[in-house]
Protein backbone atom coordinates (compact mmCIF):
# COMPACT_ATOMS: atom_id res chain seq x y z
CA UNK A 1 0.00 0.00 0.00
CA UNK A 2 2.77 2.43 0.86
CA UNK A 3 4.13 1.98 -2.65
CA UNK A 4 1.27 4.13 -3.89
CA UNK A 5 2.44 7.12 -1.91
CA UNK A 6 5.62 8.76 -3.24
CA UNK A 7 8.20 8.40 -0.50
CA UNK A 8 10.22 11.41 -1.59
CA UNK A 9 7.61 13.94 -0.52
CA UNK A 10 7.88 15.44 2.97
CA UNK A 11 6.19 13.56 5.79
CA UNK A 12 4.25 16.69 6.73
CA UNK A 13 3.84 19.81 4.69
CA UNK A 14 1.57 22.71 5.55
CA UNK A 15 1.14 26.04 3.84
CA UNK A 16 -0.47 28.99 5.62
CA UNK A 17 -2.73 26.71 7.60
CA UNK A 18 -5.24 28.75 9.56
CA UNK A 19 -8.06 27.95 11.94
CA UNK A 20 -10.51 30.40 13.40
CA UNK A 21 -13.13 29.45 15.98
CA UNK A 22 -15.73 32.19 16.02
CA UNK A 23 -13.63 35.31 16.51
CA UNK A 24 -10.73 33.48 18.14
CA UNK A 25 -7.73 32.71 15.96
CA UNK A 26 -6.45 29.33 17.19
CA UNK A 27 -3.83 28.88 14.48
CA UNK A 28 -2.79 31.94 12.52
CA UNK A 29 -0.45 30.87 9.78
CA UNK A 30 1.24 27.51 10.10
CA UNK A 31 3.81 26.80 7.43
CA UNK A 32 5.90 23.78 8.17
CA UNK A 33 7.78 21.01 6.47
CA UNK A 34 8.83 17.83 8.24
CA UNK A 35 11.21 15.56 6.35
CA UNK A 36 10.95 11.80 6.17
CA UNK A 37 12.70 9.99 8.97
CA UNK A 38 13.19 12.89 11.34
CA UNK A 39 11.96 13.25 14.89
CA UNK A 40 10.34 16.65 14.93
CA UNK A 41 9.44 18.54 18.08
CA UNK A 42 6.55 20.96 18.09
CA UNK A 43 6.95 23.41 20.93
CA UNK A 44 4.97 26.30 22.23
CA UNK A 45 3.24 27.62 25.32
CA UNK A 46 -0.26 26.48 26.29
CA UNK A 47 -2.85 28.03 24.04
CA UNK A 48 -0.38 28.53 21.19
CA UNK A 49 -2.48 26.32 18.91
CA UNK A 50 -0.42 23.13 19.07
CA UNK A 51 -3.28 20.71 19.60
CA UNK A 52 -5.47 22.45 17.03
CA UNK A 53 -2.58 22.16 14.56
CA UNK A 54 -2.23 18.45 15.27
CA UNK A 55 -5.99 17.98 14.90
CA UNK A 56 -5.89 19.72 11.53
CA UNK A 57 -3.16 17.36 10.37
CA UNK A 58 -5.38 14.41 11.23
CA UNK A 59 -8.52 15.79 9.66
CA UNK A 60 -10.24 16.03 13.05
CA UNK A 61 -10.54 19.79 12.68
CA UNK A 62 -11.02 21.40 9.29
CA UNK A 63 -8.78 24.38 8.50
CA UNK A 64 -10.40 27.73 7.76
CA UNK A 65 -7.82 28.21 5.01
CA UNK A 66 -4.46 26.91 3.86
CA UNK A 67 -3.22 23.54 2.73
CA UNK A 68 -1.73 20.50 4.37
CA UNK A 69 -0.34 17.22 3.09
CA UNK A 70 0.76 14.12 4.91
CA UNK A 71 3.21 11.79 3.15
CA UNK A 72 2.52 13.73 -0.01
CA UNK A 73 -1.18 12.95 -0.01
CA UNK A 74 -4.42 14.57 0.99
CA UNK A 75 -5.51 14.41 4.64
CA UNK A 76 -8.86 13.19 3.38
CA UNK A 77 -7.42 10.12 1.79
CA UNK A 78 -7.93 6.95 3.89
CA UNK A 79 -4.89 5.50 2.14
CA UNK A 80 -2.76 8.26 3.67
CA UNK A 81 -4.28 7.71 7.10
CA UNK A 82 -3.53 4.00 6.82
CA UNK A 83 0.18 4.96 6.91
CA UNK A 84 -0.18 7.27 9.92
CA UNK A 85 -0.32 6.48 13.62
CA UNK A 86 -1.79 8.88 16.15
CA UNK A 87 -1.82 9.16 19.92
CA UNK A 88 -4.28 11.89 20.93
CA UNK A 89 -3.65 14.25 23.79
CA UNK A 90 -6.18 13.02 26.33
CA UNK A 91 -5.96 9.35 25.34
CA UNK A 92 -9.62 8.69 26.02
CA UNK A 93 -10.51 5.28 24.65
CA UNK A 94 -13.47 2.91 24.82
CA UNK A 95 -12.73 1.90 28.38
CA UNK A 96 -15.12 -1.05 28.47
CA UNK A 97 -12.79 -2.90 26.10
CA UNK A 98 -9.99 -5.11 27.35
CA UNK A 99 -6.44 -4.20 26.36
CA UNK A 100 -6.22 -6.83 23.64
CA UNK A 101 -9.71 -6.09 22.36
CA UNK A 102 -8.89 -2.41 22.11
CA UNK A 103 -5.83 -3.11 19.98
CA UNK A 104 -7.74 -5.68 17.91
CA UNK A 105 -10.46 -3.10 17.18
CA UNK A 106 -7.94 -0.59 15.90
CA UNK A 107 -6.07 -3.23 13.94
CA UNK A 108 -9.38 -4.03 12.27
CA UNK A 109 -9.84 -0.35 11.41
CA UNK A 110 -6.37 -0.43 9.86
CA UNK A 111 -7.72 -3.40 7.85
CA UNK A 112 -5.06 -5.76 9.16
CA UNK A 113 -5.72 -9.45 8.74
CA UNK A 114 -6.55 -11.49 11.84
CA UNK A 115 -3.29 -13.35 11.98
CA UNK A 116 -1.17 -10.31 11.19
CA UNK A 117 -3.00 -8.35 13.88
CA UNK A 118 -2.57 -11.03 16.55
CA UNK A 119 1.18 -11.18 16.03
CA UNK A 120 1.57 -7.43 15.98
CA UNK A 121 -0.59 -6.96 19.09
CA UNK A 122 1.47 -9.48 21.05
CA UNK A 123 4.68 -7.68 20.03
CA UNK A 124 3.34 -4.26 20.90
CA UNK A 125 1.94 -5.32 24.27
CA UNK A 126 5.41 -6.55 25.00
CA UNK A 127 7.01 -3.34 23.79
CA UNK A 128 4.90 -1.17 26.11
CA UNK A 129 5.18 -3.70 28.98
CA UNK A 130 1.45 -4.36 29.19
CA UNK A 131 1.38 -8.07 28.40
CA UNK A 132 0.39 -8.96 32.01
CA UNK A 133 -2.52 -6.50 31.82
CA UNK A 134 -3.77 -7.38 28.33
CA UNK A 135 -6.88 -9.11 29.70
CA UNK A 136 -7.94 -6.22 31.92
CA UNK A 137 -10.50 -3.67 30.88
CA UNK A 138 -9.07 -0.24 30.04
CA UNK A 139 -11.30 1.15 32.79
CA UNK A 140 -8.99 -0.52 35.29
CA UNK A 141 -5.83 0.92 33.72
CA UNK A 142 -3.87 3.74 35.33
CA UNK A 143 -3.25 6.94 33.42
CA UNK A 144 0.23 5.80 32.46
CA UNK A 145 -1.01 2.40 31.28
CA UNK A 146 -3.64 4.09 29.12
CA UNK A 147 -1.00 6.24 27.56
CA UNK A 148 1.17 3.22 26.84
CA UNK A 149 -1.65 1.22 25.27
CA UNK A 150 -2.50 4.35 23.29
CA UNK A 151 1.07 4.41 22.03
CA UNK A 152 0.80 0.74 21.04
CA UNK A 153 -2.39 1.62 19.17
CA UNK A 154 -0.51 4.31 17.24
CA UNK A 155 2.11 1.80 16.10
CA UNK A 156 -0.19 -1.06 15.03
CA UNK A 157 0.11 -0.44 11.31
CA UNK A 158 3.89 0.09 11.36
CA UNK A 159 3.25 3.64 10.23
CA UNK A 160 5.51 5.85 8.12
CA UNK A 161 4.52 8.82 10.27
CA UNK A 162 3.62 8.81 13.96
CA UNK A 163 1.97 11.86 15.48
CA UNK A 164 2.21 11.95 19.27
CA UNK A 165 0.31 14.63 21.14
CA UNK A 166 1.86 14.97 24.61
CA UNK A 167 2.88 11.31 24.78
CA UNK A 168 4.53 11.45 28.19
CA UNK A 169 2.25 13.76 30.17
CA UNK A 170 0.75 10.93 32.24
CA UNK A 171 3.84 8.84 32.65
CA UNK A 172 6.21 8.22 35.51
CA UNK A 173 9.99 8.30 34.83
CA UNK A 174 10.02 4.62 33.81
CA UNK A 175 7.19 5.20 31.35
CA UNK A 176 8.94 8.25 29.94
CA UNK A 177 12.08 6.31 29.32
CA UNK A 178 10.01 3.68 27.59
CA UNK A 179 8.52 6.27 25.25
CA UNK A 180 11.96 7.68 24.57
CA UNK A 181 13.25 4.23 23.70
CA UNK A 182 10.28 3.64 21.41
CA UNK A 183 10.92 6.94 19.65
CA UNK A 184 14.60 6.04 19.22
CA UNK A 185 13.63 2.70 17.76
CA UNK A 186 11.21 4.38 15.37
CA UNK A 187 13.91 6.75 14.20
CA UNK A 188 16.25 3.84 13.61
CA UNK A 189 13.60 2.21 11.43
CA UNK A 190 13.22 5.41 9.41
CA UNK A 191 9.82 6.35 10.79
CA UNK A 192 8.99 10.03 10.99
CA UNK A 193 7.87 11.15 14.44
CA UNK A 194 5.99 14.38 15.06
CA UNK A 195 6.12 15.10 18.76
CA UNK A 196 3.92 17.70 20.36
CA UNK A 197 5.18 18.14 23.86
CA UNK A 198 5.66 20.78 26.46
CA UNK A 199 8.10 18.59 28.37
CA UNK A 200 11.22 20.22 27.01
CA UNK A 201 13.63 17.74 28.54
CA UNK A 202 11.92 15.04 26.50
CA UNK A 203 12.23 17.01 23.33
CA UNK A 204 15.83 17.83 24.07
CA UNK A 205 16.68 14.16 24.33
CA UNK A 206 14.67 12.83 21.41
CA UNK A 207 14.24 15.40 18.65
CA UNK A 208 16.30 16.17 15.56
CA UNK A 209 14.56 19.42 14.79
CA UNK A 210 12.15 21.66 16.62
CA UNK A 211 9.63 24.31 15.70
CA UNK A 212 8.62 26.97 18.18
CA UNK A 213 5.11 28.22 17.80
CA UNK A 214 3.38 31.14 19.41
CA UNK A 215 -0.04 32.60 18.67
CA UNK A 216 -0.52 29.87 16.09
CA UNK A 217 2.50 30.89 14.10
CA UNK A 218 5.86 29.21 13.62
CA UNK A 219 8.41 31.67 14.92
CA UNK A 220 11.51 29.55 14.55
CA UNK A 221 12.45 26.16 13.14
CA UNK A 222 15.89 24.88 13.88
CA UNK A 223 17.93 21.71 14.20
CA UNK A 224 18.13 20.99 17.90
CA UNK A 225 21.89 20.36 17.87
CA UNK A 226 22.80 23.77 16.52
CA UNK A 227 20.31 25.44 18.82
CA UNK A 228 21.73 23.94 21.93
CA UNK A 229 25.34 23.71 20.79
CA UNK A 230 25.49 27.23 19.52
CA UNK A 231 24.87 29.36 22.56
CA UNK A 232 26.68 28.89 25.77
CA UNK A 233 26.05 30.49 29.10
CA UNK A 234 29.09 31.18 31.25
CA UNK A 235 29.34 31.93 34.91
CA UNK A 236 32.48 33.66 36.11
CA UNK A 237 33.51 34.13 39.71
CA UNK A 238 36.15 36.82 40.06
CA UNK A 239 37.45 39.63 42.26
CA UNK A 240 38.96 42.99 41.38
CA UNK A 241 36.26 43.68 38.88
CA UNK A 242 36.15 47.20 37.59
CA UNK A 243 32.96 48.36 35.85
CA UNK A 244 34.75 49.22 32.61
CA UNK A 245 36.21 45.69 32.50
CA UNK A 246 32.75 44.20 32.84
CA UNK A 247 31.49 46.51 30.12
CA UNK A 248 34.29 45.35 27.88
CA UNK A 249 32.84 41.85 27.93
CA UNK A 250 30.01 43.01 25.66
CA UNK A 251 32.48 42.49 22.80
CA UNK A 252 31.69 38.74 23.10
CA UNK A 253 28.32 38.73 24.75
CA UNK A 254 24.99 40.44 24.28
CA UNK A 255 23.93 39.93 27.87
CA UNK A 256 26.34 40.51 30.73
CA UNK A 257 25.06 40.55 34.28
CA UNK A 258 27.17 41.42 37.32
CA UNK A 259 26.10 40.27 40.76
CA UNK A 260 28.72 40.78 43.46
CA UNK A 261 31.68 38.71 42.39
CA UNK A 262 29.63 36.71 39.87
CA UNK A 263 29.31 37.56 36.19
CA UNK A 264 26.77 35.76 34.01
CA UNK A 265 27.15 36.06 30.27
CA UNK A 266 26.19 34.18 27.10
CA UNK A 267 28.67 33.39 24.37
CA UNK A 268 28.07 32.47 20.74
CA UNK A 269 30.26 29.40 21.00
CA UNK A 270 33.03 27.63 22.87
CA UNK A 271 35.73 29.32 20.83
CA UNK A 272 35.15 32.57 22.69
CA UNK A 273 35.95 31.07 26.09
CA UNK A 274 39.80 31.35 26.08
CA UNK A 275 39.55 34.88 24.72
CA UNK A 276 37.28 35.93 27.56
CA UNK A 277 39.61 34.34 30.05
CA UNK A 278 42.70 36.02 28.56
CA UNK A 279 40.93 39.38 28.52
CA UNK A 280 39.99 39.16 32.18
CA UNK A 281 43.46 38.13 33.28
CA UNK A 282 45.11 40.86 31.20
CA UNK A 283 42.82 43.43 32.86
CA UNK A 284 44.14 42.32 36.26
CA UNK A 285 41.06 40.47 37.35
CA UNK A 286 41.50 37.52 39.75
CA UNK A 287 39.54 34.70 38.15
CA UNK A 288 38.47 31.94 40.57
CA UNK A 289 36.11 30.06 38.32
CA UNK A 290 34.92 30.11 34.75
CA UNK A 291 32.04 27.69 34.24
CA UNK A 292 30.57 27.22 30.78
CA UNK A 293 27.08 25.69 30.66
CA UNK A 294 25.03 24.57 27.69
CA UNK A 295 21.85 26.57 27.43
CA UNK A 296 19.00 24.27 28.21
CA UNK A 297 16.11 24.03 25.81
CA UNK A 298 14.02 25.55 28.56
CA UNK A 299 16.10 28.72 28.61
CA UNK A 300 15.98 28.81 24.85
CA UNK A 301 12.25 28.32 24.87
CA UNK A 302 11.81 31.29 27.18
CA UNK A 303 14.22 33.36 25.09
CA UNK A 304 12.33 32.62 21.89
CA UNK A 305 8.76 32.44 23.05
CA UNK A 306 9.01 34.94 25.87
CA UNK A 307 7.79 34.70 29.43
CA UNK A 308 4.27 35.92 28.77
CA UNK A 309 3.36 32.36 27.87
CA UNK A 310 2.01 33.49 24.54
CA UNK A 311 -1.40 34.17 26.07
CA UNK B 1 -15.65 -3.34 6.04
CA UNK B 2 -15.13 -0.59 8.59
CA UNK B 3 -18.90 -0.01 8.77
CA UNK B 4 -19.40 -3.50 10.15
CA UNK B 5 -16.54 -3.01 12.62
CA UNK B 6 -18.29 0.06 14.00
CA UNK B 7 -21.66 -1.75 14.02
CA UNK B 8 -20.13 -4.57 16.03
CA UNK B 9 -18.53 -2.04 18.36
CA UNK B 10 -21.93 -0.46 19.15
CA UNK B 11 -23.38 -3.89 19.75
CA UNK B 12 -20.50 -4.89 21.98
CA UNK B 13 -20.76 -1.65 23.93
CA UNK B 14 -24.45 -2.27 24.65
CA UNK B 15 -23.62 -5.76 25.73
CA UNK B 16 -20.67 -4.73 27.95
CA UNK B 17 -22.64 -1.99 29.58
CA UNK B 18 -25.31 -4.56 30.46
CA UNK B 19 -27.89 -2.76 28.34
CA UNK B 20 -28.69 -5.93 26.41
CA UNK B 21 -28.98 -7.99 29.58
CA UNK B 22 -31.25 -5.45 31.28
CA UNK B 23 -33.44 -5.20 28.19
CA UNK B 24 -33.67 -8.96 27.92
CA UNK B 25 -34.48 -9.58 31.59
CA UNK B 26 -37.03 -6.78 31.85
CA UNK B 27 -38.51 -7.82 28.50
CA UNK B 28 -38.98 -11.35 29.78
CA UNK B 29 -40.49 -9.99 33.00
CA UNK B 30 -42.90 -7.89 30.96
CA UNK B 31 -43.88 -10.92 28.87
CA UNK B 32 -44.37 -13.05 31.98
CA UNK B 33 -46.63 -10.46 33.61
CA UNK B 34 -48.48 -9.88 30.37
CA UNK B 35 -48.96 -13.59 29.71
CA UNK B 36 -50.23 -14.23 33.24
CA UNK B 37 -52.54 -11.25 33.05
CA UNK B 38 -53.92 -12.36 29.73
CA UNK B 39 -54.47 -15.89 31.04
CA UNK B 40 -56.39 -14.81 34.15
CA UNK B 41 -58.46 -12.18 32.37
CA UNK B 42 -59.49 -14.65 29.66
CA UNK B 43 -60.30 -17.31 32.27
CA UNK B 44 -62.69 -14.93 34.04
CA UNK B 45 -64.18 -13.70 30.78
CA UNK B 46 -64.72 -17.21 29.51
CA UNK B 47 -66.50 -18.10 32.79
CA UNK B 48 -68.68 -15.03 32.41
CA UNK B 49 -69.76 -15.27 28.79
CA UNK B 50 -68.95 -18.90 27.97
CA UNK B 51 -66.17 -20.14 25.77
CA UNK B 52 -68.43 -20.65 22.76
CA UNK B 53 -69.11 -17.04 21.86
CA UNK B 54 -66.01 -16.74 19.72
CA UNK B 55 -66.86 -13.41 18.16
CA UNK B 56 -67.09 -11.60 21.49
CA UNK B 57 -64.11 -13.42 22.95
CA UNK B 58 -62.05 -12.38 19.94
CA UNK B 59 -62.93 -8.73 20.51
CA UNK B 60 -61.60 -8.98 24.05
CA UNK B 61 -58.49 -10.85 22.86
CA UNK B 62 -57.92 -8.17 20.23
CA UNK B 63 -58.31 -5.42 22.80
CA UNK B 64 -55.75 -7.05 25.12
CA UNK B 65 -53.38 -7.63 22.21
CA UNK B 66 -53.60 -3.96 21.25
CA UNK B 67 -52.89 -2.95 24.85
CA UNK B 68 -49.80 -5.18 24.87
CA UNK B 69 -48.56 -3.93 21.52
CA UNK B 70 -49.12 -0.33 22.59
CA UNK B 71 -46.65 -0.88 25.42
CA UNK B 72 -44.25 -2.75 23.11
CA UNK B 73 -44.28 0.17 20.68
CA UNK B 74 -43.59 2.59 23.51
CA UNK B 75 -40.79 0.48 25.02
CA UNK B 76 -39.18 -0.03 21.62
CA UNK B 77 -39.19 3.72 21.03
CA UNK B 78 -37.67 4.40 24.46
CA UNK B 79 -35.11 1.65 23.98
CA UNK B 80 -33.79 2.99 20.67
CA UNK B 81 -33.62 6.59 21.81
CA UNK B 82 -31.97 5.84 25.15
CA UNK B 83 -29.34 3.58 23.62
CA UNK B 84 -28.43 5.86 20.71
CA UNK B 85 -28.88 9.36 22.11
CA UNK B 86 -25.31 9.51 23.46
CA UNK B 87 -23.46 7.57 20.80
CA UNK B 88 -22.14 10.43 18.64
CA UNK B 89 -22.23 13.37 21.06
CA UNK B 90 -20.79 11.24 23.87
CA UNK B 91 -17.85 10.04 21.81
CA UNK B 92 -17.22 13.57 20.58
CA UNK B 93 -17.25 15.13 24.04
CA UNK B 94 -15.16 12.38 25.65
CA UNK B 95 -12.64 12.33 22.79
CA UNK B 96 -12.90 8.58 22.12
CA UNK B 97 -13.87 9.56 18.57
CA UNK B 98 -10.37 10.94 17.88
CA UNK B 99 -8.62 7.59 17.54
CA UNK B 100 -11.47 6.26 15.39
CA UNK B 101 -11.61 9.17 12.95
CA UNK B 102 -7.82 9.22 12.54
CA UNK B 103 -8.00 5.67 11.18
CA UNK B 104 -8.42 4.91 7.46
CA UNK B 105 -12.19 5.16 7.75
CA UNK B 106 -14.61 7.66 6.26
CA UNK B 107 -16.75 9.59 8.65
CA UNK B 108 -19.99 8.43 7.03
CA UNK B 109 -18.91 4.85 7.67
CA UNK B 110 -18.91 5.61 11.40
CA UNK B 111 -22.45 7.03 11.26
CA UNK B 112 -23.72 4.18 9.11
CA UNK B 113 -21.98 1.60 11.31
CA UNK B 114 -23.59 3.00 14.43
CA UNK B 115 -26.99 3.16 12.73
CA UNK B 116 -26.64 -0.45 11.67
CA UNK B 117 -25.53 -1.66 15.09
CA UNK B 118 -28.45 -0.02 16.89
CA UNK B 119 -30.91 -1.02 14.15
CA UNK B 120 -29.97 -4.68 14.57
CA UNK B 121 -30.27 -4.39 18.34
CA UNK B 122 -33.71 -2.81 18.25
CA UNK B 123 -34.87 -5.34 15.66
CA UNK B 124 -34.02 -8.19 17.99
CA UNK B 125 -35.71 -6.41 20.87
CA UNK B 126 -38.86 -5.83 18.85
CA UNK B 127 -38.94 -9.44 17.67
CA UNK B 128 -38.68 -10.61 21.27
CA UNK B 129 -41.30 -8.23 22.65
CA UNK B 130 -43.80 -7.97 19.79
CA UNK B 131 -43.38 -11.61 18.85
CA UNK B 132 -43.71 -12.48 22.54
CA UNK B 133 -47.00 -10.62 23.05
CA UNK B 134 -48.61 -12.01 19.90
CA UNK B 135 -47.12 -15.47 20.48
CA UNK B 136 -48.43 -15.68 24.05
CA UNK B 137 -51.94 -14.78 22.92
CA UNK B 138 -51.79 -17.29 20.12
CA UNK B 139 -50.53 -20.02 22.45
CA UNK B 140 -53.19 -19.34 25.09
CA UNK B 141 -56.17 -18.86 22.82
CA UNK B 142 -55.25 -19.56 19.22
CA UNK B 143 -56.08 -15.96 18.31
CA UNK B 144 -53.98 -13.91 15.94
CA UNK B 145 -54.39 -10.31 14.82
CA UNK B 146 -55.32 -9.51 11.20
CA UNK B 147 -51.93 -8.24 9.91
CA UNK B 148 -49.28 -8.91 12.55
CA UNK B 149 -46.28 -8.60 10.21
CA UNK B 150 -47.33 -5.26 8.75
CA UNK B 151 -47.88 -4.00 12.28
CA UNK B 152 -44.43 -5.17 13.41
CA UNK B 153 -42.88 -3.60 10.30
CA UNK B 154 -44.50 -0.26 11.12
CA UNK B 155 -43.36 -0.32 14.75
CA UNK B 156 -39.91 -1.21 13.42
CA UNK B 157 -39.98 1.72 10.99
CA UNK B 158 -40.95 3.97 13.89
CA UNK B 159 -37.88 2.80 15.81
CA UNK B 160 -35.63 3.43 12.78
CA UNK B 161 -37.08 6.93 12.34
CA UNK B 162 -36.31 7.69 15.99
CA UNK B 163 -32.82 6.20 15.63
CA UNK B 164 -32.06 8.43 12.64
CA UNK B 165 -33.36 11.53 14.41
CA UNK B 166 -31.34 10.70 17.50
CA UNK B 167 -28.14 10.24 15.42
CA UNK B 168 -28.85 13.52 13.66
CA UNK B 169 -29.33 15.29 16.99
CA UNK B 170 -26.13 13.66 18.27
CA UNK B 171 -24.15 15.08 15.34
CA UNK B 172 -25.41 18.62 15.99
CA UNK B 173 -26.06 18.79 19.74
CA UNK B 174 -24.83 17.69 23.13
CA UNK B 175 -26.29 14.50 24.56
CA UNK B 176 -28.72 16.29 26.86
CA UNK B 177 -29.95 18.70 24.19
CA UNK B 178 -30.36 15.75 21.84
CA UNK B 179 -32.46 13.91 24.42
CA UNK B 180 -34.64 16.98 24.87
CA UNK B 181 -35.02 17.24 21.08
CA UNK B 182 -35.96 13.63 20.40
CA UNK B 183 -38.27 13.15 23.39
CA UNK B 184 -39.72 16.60 22.81
CA UNK B 185 -40.63 15.77 19.22
CA UNK B 186 -41.96 12.40 20.33
CA UNK B 187 -44.15 14.11 22.94
CA UNK B 188 -45.47 16.65 20.44
CA UNK B 189 -46.37 13.88 17.98
CA UNK B 190 -47.97 11.89 20.79
CA UNK B 191 -50.22 14.68 22.03
CA UNK B 192 -51.02 15.75 18.46
CA UNK B 193 -52.16 12.22 17.72
CA UNK B 194 -54.49 12.15 20.70
CA UNK B 195 -55.97 15.56 19.88
CA UNK B 196 -56.64 14.26 16.38
CA UNK B 197 -58.24 11.12 17.80
CA UNK B 198 -60.48 12.91 20.27
CA UNK B 199 -61.26 15.62 17.71
CA UNK B 200 -62.57 13.07 15.25
CA UNK B 201 -65.47 12.45 17.66
CA UNK B 202 -66.45 16.15 17.86
CA UNK B 203 -69.97 16.73 16.55
CA UNK B 204 -68.97 20.14 15.17
CA UNK B 205 -67.25 19.43 11.83
CA UNK B 206 -65.11 22.58 11.79
CA UNK B 207 -63.74 21.90 15.29
CA UNK B 208 -63.13 18.34 14.26
CA UNK B 209 -61.21 19.51 11.19
CA UNK B 210 -58.98 21.78 13.29
CA UNK B 211 -58.10 18.86 15.58
CA UNK B 212 -57.37 16.62 12.62
CA UNK B 213 -55.16 19.25 10.97
CA UNK B 214 -53.28 19.67 14.22
CA UNK B 215 -52.66 15.94 14.25
CA UNK B 216 -51.41 16.01 10.67
CA UNK B 217 -49.03 18.90 11.34
CA UNK B 218 -47.52 17.18 14.36
CA UNK B 219 -47.21 13.96 12.36
CA UNK B 220 -45.22 15.86 9.75
CA UNK B 221 -42.90 17.16 12.46
CA UNK B 222 -42.39 13.64 13.78
CA UNK B 223 -44.27 10.72 12.20
CA UNK B 224 -43.93 8.35 15.18
CA UNK B 225 -47.51 8.55 16.44
CA UNK B 226 -48.87 8.25 12.89
CA UNK B 227 -46.87 5.06 12.40
CA UNK B 228 -48.26 3.61 15.62
CA UNK B 229 -51.79 4.48 14.53
CA UNK B 230 -51.27 2.72 11.25
CA UNK B 231 -49.75 -0.27 13.05
CA UNK B 232 -52.76 -0.35 15.41
CA UNK B 233 -55.05 -0.26 12.41
CA UNK B 234 -53.26 -3.29 10.98
CA UNK B 235 -53.78 -5.14 14.26
CA UNK B 236 -57.36 -4.14 14.94
CA UNK B 237 -60.13 -6.58 14.20
CA UNK B 238 -62.53 -5.37 11.47
CA UNK B 239 -65.50 -5.47 13.86
CA UNK B 240 -63.92 -3.03 16.34
CA UNK B 241 -63.04 -0.81 13.42
CA UNK B 242 -66.66 -0.89 12.25
CA UNK B 243 -67.96 -0.05 15.73
CA UNK B 244 -65.31 2.64 16.18
CA UNK B 245 -64.89 2.06 19.90
CA UNK B 246 -61.29 1.64 20.88
CA UNK B 247 -58.88 3.91 22.72
CA UNK B 248 -56.13 2.85 20.36
CA UNK B 249 -57.40 3.71 16.91
CA UNK B 250 -59.82 5.81 14.95
CA UNK B 251 -61.49 5.10 11.70
CA UNK B 252 -59.23 7.67 10.13
CA UNK B 253 -55.89 5.91 10.02
CA UNK B 254 -52.77 7.26 8.30
CA UNK B 255 -52.50 6.38 4.61
CA UNK B 256 -49.67 4.82 2.65
CA UNK B 257 -48.49 8.32 1.80
CA UNK B 258 -47.75 8.88 5.49
CA UNK B 259 -45.67 5.71 5.57
CA UNK B 260 -43.74 6.92 2.55
CA UNK B 261 -43.31 10.29 4.27
CA UNK B 262 -41.93 8.54 7.36
CA UNK B 263 -39.38 6.68 5.23
CA UNK B 264 -38.27 9.91 3.55
CA UNK B 265 -38.17 11.61 6.95
CA UNK B 266 -35.88 8.87 8.23
CA UNK B 267 -33.59 9.13 5.20
CA UNK B 268 -33.40 12.89 5.51
CA UNK B 269 -32.53 12.70 9.22
CA UNK B 270 -29.83 10.13 8.45
CA UNK B 271 -28.45 12.25 5.60
CA UNK B 272 -28.27 15.28 7.89
CA UNK B 273 -26.48 13.19 10.53
CA UNK B 274 -23.89 12.10 7.96
CA UNK B 275 -23.47 15.61 6.61
CA UNK B 276 -23.08 17.29 9.97
CA UNK B 277 -20.77 14.64 11.41
CA UNK B 278 -18.78 14.76 8.17
CA UNK B 279 -18.02 18.47 8.29
CA UNK B 280 -17.83 19.30 11.96
CA UNK B 281 -14.68 19.80 14.01
CA UNK B 282 -14.04 17.08 16.54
Amino acid sequence: MSAMIPSSSPAIETRALRKVFGDKVAVGDLTLSVERGEVFGFLGPNGAGKTTSVKMLLNLVFPTSGEAYLLGGSLNDPLVRSRVGFLPEHFRFHDWLKGTEFLALHAELYKMSGQQARRRIADLLDLVSLTPHAGKKLREYSKGMLQRIGLAQALLNQPDLVILDEPTSGLDPVGRRLVRDVIRELRRDGTTVFLNSHLLSEVEITCDRVAFIKHGQVIRVSPLQSLVEGELSVEVRARNLRPEVVQGLSRWSRSVRLDGEHIALTLEGEADLPQVNRYLVEQGVDVFALRPERISLEDLFIQIVGTDGGL
Amino acid sequence: MSTLTIARLSFREASRRKILLAALLLGLLFLAVYGLGFHFIMREVEKEIGSMRVLELNQIRNFLLMAGMYVVNFLTAMMIVLTSVDTLSGEISSGTIHTLVAKPIRRWEIVLGKWLGFAIMVSLYLLLMGGGVMGLIYLRSGYSAPHPLSALALIWLNALVLLSVSLMGGAYLSTLANGVLVFGLYGVAFIGGWIEQIGSFFPNPSASQIAINLGIITSLMMPSEALWKRAAHELQSPLVTALGVSPFTTNAYPSGVMILYAILFMLLAFALAVRRFGNRDL
